[in-house]
């Protein structure tokens, strides 16, 4: 049977397809860091997925490369940008984030820690969230829009900073319900379609849904430059698309619900290197 | 105002008389995921059926399964079963509810209820993203099912 579909696809999509499974592969970064792309599942989701995978391994072969040498990688230029704002002196207070955080790189091991719990707020954060309380209580500014230009600007460079670290979000403690809340919606089937998260990006990672190649839906590698959009993409602007392709009615970027979301799906990456800003289809 | 209200009733009635029989969504009978009856009353055209399996619009089908007669149409999913043999393997009644309801048949199933209005968690207003409005109704119509059991019992190996 297997053996059958596979001639047929061969034969019908010889053009188009590359490979259902994900590819063997190394990501090693200007010639210099080797990612971690694949390793042992963290032991939260053992009974479901014995090995993790970033989504970099299934795309295609040029897809893969461009994301090898910064040179190649358009979301690079979304990092210079994030550089820019982080230098650039706004608000009451006439602060830059550089004016407190000194040199953007003082910020590597900051994105593999988010979402995070937030001892004083009490409550989970996402990165996001974390600029924006910055530039409204720190520097007396207005704060970016959640998935905005300049948000996935910022967020490029926070992440582009921390390239090589693995992924290590905490679950337990204080950010528990958060994090079982996230894991509910993950394993909820939305929407006319009836299909969660876990239908595609769990039961079905390295199958074809017609002419996309499914991954695990891994959050490790964003904000990604997609070359469909040919911009920027965030963490939740992603999931929002996910969620409408149920045909349902979606979550708002920033909601609780995908704040949640977002720190369970981190989770599930836990240990795989962060590759933000990625380069995918 | 009577007079009009009649007229359009003989209208409607007219334009839709072939569909008098038709099985509202809520209403079909699934006896172990099978449904005997067909929803409209009008054998299903397997050209027509053709279309909305392979069509991304309409049945989209193919983007979780194959089918060979199909492979004039680029890219089919993997996620479900290959459908070359359908007709061979499925009756009539049992392909009628596979594809109004799959769930009723295969316990859980990944495949869409395609004949179904209640019992979704969030329905949507198609791919907007936005909540279902009042124009919400099944992925296909009750003789579109039809056309597309037709098909599949065209599907023999
Ligand atoms: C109907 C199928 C489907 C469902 C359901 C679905 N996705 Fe996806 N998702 C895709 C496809 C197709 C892609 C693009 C190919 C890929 O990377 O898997 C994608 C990509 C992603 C990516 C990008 C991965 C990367 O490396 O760039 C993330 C993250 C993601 N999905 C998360 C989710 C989450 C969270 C949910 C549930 C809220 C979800 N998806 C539900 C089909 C789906
Ligand atoms: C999101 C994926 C998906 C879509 C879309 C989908 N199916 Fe399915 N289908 C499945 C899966 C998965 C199964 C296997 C049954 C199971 O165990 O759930 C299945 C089973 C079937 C079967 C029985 C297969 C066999 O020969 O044993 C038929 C017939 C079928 N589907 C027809 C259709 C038709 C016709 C459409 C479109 C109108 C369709 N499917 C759309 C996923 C899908």
């Amino acid at each position: 049977m297997k053996k059958f579909m596979s001639a047929v696809l061969v034969s019908t999509l010889s053009t188009t397809m590359v490979m259902a499974d994900p590819v063997d592969d190394t990501l090693i970064l200007n010639e210099e860091i080797t990612l971690v792309t694949r390793t042992a599942a963290p032991a939260h989701m053992a009974d479901a997925v014995d090995e993790i995978m970033s989504g970099w391994l299934f795309r295609g072969t040029e897809t893969r490369a461009m994301q090898m040498d910064d040179f190649d990688n358009p979301g690079m230029i979304f990092v210079e940008k994030g550089e820019d704002l982080w230098n650039t002196a706004e608000g009451s207070e006439g602060k830059s984030c550089a004016s407190c955080h000194n040199d953007s790189d003082s910020m590597a091991g900051v994105r593999p820690v988010y979402p995070k719990y937030n001892e004083a707020a009490g409550e989970v954060r996402t990165l996001e969230m974390q600029v924006n309380d910055c530039r409204e209580n720190r520097m007396g500014a207005e704060p970016w829009k959640y998935t905005g230009g300049d948000m996935t600007n910022m967020t490029a460079l926070l992440a582009s900073v921390s390239r090589g670290l693995p992924v290590n979000v905490a679950i337990d403690g204080p950010a528990q319900s958060t994090w079982e809340a996230g894991k509910e919606l993950y394993y909820t089937r939305t929407g006319q379609l009836e299909l969660a998260c876990a239908s595609c990006h769990e039961d079905n990672y390295g199958n074809m849904i017609r002419a996309d190649h499914l991954s695990q839906g891994q959050i490790n590698g964003f904000p990604t430059y997609r070359l469909k959009n040919t911009k920027l993409n965030s963490v939740h602007a992603r999931f929002k698309g996910c969620v409408r392709d149920t045909r349902a009615e979606t979550f708002k970027p920033g909601s609780d619900e995908f704040i949640a979301l977002e720190l369970y799906v981190a989770s599930r990456g836990n240990g795989l290197s962060v590759e933000g800003p990625s380069v995918r289809n | 105002m009577k007079r009009t209200y009649l007229a359009v009733l003989a209208l409607t009635a007219s334009a839709f008389a072939l569909s008098a029989e038709e099985i509202a969504p809520t209403a079909v009978a699934f006896n172990e995921g099978s449904v005997e009856s067909s929803l409209t009353g009008v054998a299903g055209d397997p050209v027509m059926g053709r279309e909305i399996v392979g069509s991304k619009s309409l049945g989209n089908c193919v983007a979780c399964h194959q089918v060979t007669d199909l492979s004039d149409i680029p890219f089919h999913g993997e996620i479900g079963p290959m459908l070359d043999g359908a007709g061979d393997r499925w009756s009539e009644a049992e392909l009628r509810g596979i594809v109004a309801n799959a769930k009723m048949m295969f316990e859980d199933s990944l495949m869409p209820s395609f004949y179904k209005t209640e019992g979704f968690f969030r329905p949507g207003n198609a791919y907007t993203g936005k909540a279902a409005d009042e124009t919400f109704g099944p992925l296909l119509t009750a003789q579109q099912i039809e056309d597309v059991v037709a098909y599949l019992a065209t599907l023999k190996e």
